[in-house]
């Protein structure tokens, strides 16, 4: 747990390093979370040692976003008149995004003949 | 015995209560969730807010007081987002086989989201400064926010935007992919983590571990390539 926790903040702090060095639009952690998916490839037993923290922390993701969404509940007013477009406009575009997207992942894997690997995944996951 | 006004003083001045009240408020939406089935429109993180926002409008608090508490909650953000790797390693096979259907949906679901939105809003009006704003809301925070002020938006209302982009998504997209009858794990989980980034992708995470690195990935890769659309977007509807 201690040592698995010292090396995401390190991938983080490295990708946060590497961001502001290199100038590019991509956020640290996302860049740390590549950085420590390489570091698994060649690296299988560091894996085995994150997997638990890793799937801890993740186990309640949602919490995570609480302290931003309760800020954005201040600055509804902002949006004024323009609330309703907006509103609209978010759940039009997100439903639209998610249908589309989901539809060509679907025809696509169906085209170069990829099968929906339920079955043998089911049991890997388990 | 001393007087609770003087205590609650003492109190709301550390990062103690707050910090509490977010666990507990989350908990509440969590178990409620639970009870509900883990139904979609019972989020965990919608009802944590509320409750939350109403707890800070009863009590007089003002938002930066409530985040001195809070952030560290919200610091776990960065190290979570490091922590994908772990999915996203466990699922690799499928990540690599999957490649082509990947990039045909994230390079559909980008333009769709911010096409859609962009066109919807600008149909009704909507004024230039928050048709900036609103380009990258299906990016992950910091990218959006960072898109948003290189192109001359708000990051205070991007990250408004971003953030109910997220919530929407996570409660929409379960009834949605349900009723198109779409059961395929993998485009289930790419197409919130594309469309809803974070929020999204831990929805997937509580559908299946599987939907859930579909989501990771996605959520990455539409990271990088609305900051390389998002200003050609915009310059068709400015």
């Amino acid at each position: 747990m201690l040592h698995a926790f010292a090396v995401i903040l390190s991938f983080q702090l490295a990708g946060e390093a590497a961001a502001r060095a290199l100038a590019i639009p991509v956020p640290g952690p996302v860049l740390g979370a590549a950085a420590l998916l390489a570091a698994f490839m060649a690296f299988p037993r560091l894996a085995d040692l994150l997997r638990p923290t890793g799937e801890a922390i993740l186990a309640h993701l949602s919490l995570l976003f609480v302290p931003a969404g309760v800020g954005v509940v201040g600055h509804l007013g902002t949006l004024g008149a323009e609330a309703l477009p907006v509103a609209v406009a978010l759940v039009g575009s997100t439903v639209a995004a998610i249908a589309a997207a989901a539809l060509t992942f679907a025809a696509v894997a169906k085209a170069v003949r990829l099968p929906d690997e339920e079955q043998d995944g089911e049991r890997r996951d388990a | 015995m001393r007087d609770f006004a003087e205590i609650w003083s003492y109190l709301a001045e550390g990062p103690l209560v707050w910090l509490t009240a977010t666990l507990i408020a989350y908990a509440i939406g969590d178990a409620l969730a639970r009870r509900a089935g883990r139904a979609p429109v019972i989020n965990p993180v919608l009802i944590a807010v509320v409750l939350l926002a109403l707890l800070l409008w009863l009590t007089g608090t003002p938002y930066p007081a409530y985040f001195e508490g809070a952030q560290f909650v919200h610091f776990l953000l960065g190290p979570a987002t490091v922590a994908l790797a772990v999915p996203l390693y466990v699922h690799l096979p499928q990540l690599r086989r999957a490649a082509l259907p990947i990039l045909a949906a994230l390079g559909v679901g980008s333009v769709v989201a911010m096409g859609t939105a962009l066109g919807i809003a600008a149909a009704f009006g909507v004024s230039p400064g928050t048709l900036i704003a609103l380009a990258p809301k299906s990016a992950t925070a910091p990218v959006a926010i960072g898109i948003a002020e290189t192109i001359g938006g708000s990051p205070t209302l991007t990250a408004v935007l971003v953030i109910l982009t997220g919530i929407i998504g996570a409660v929409l997209a379960t009834p949605l992919l349900n009723l198109m009858g779409l059961r395929d794990r993998r485009a289930r989980g790419f197409a919130v983590g594309v469309a809803a980034h974070g929020i999204g992708t831990a929805r997937a995470l509580q559908e299946h571990p599987r939907a859930g690195a579909f989501a990771g990935i996605g959520m990455g890769l539409n990271a990088v390539l609305t900051a390389l659309l998002a200003p050609l977007m915009l310059m068709l509807f400015l």
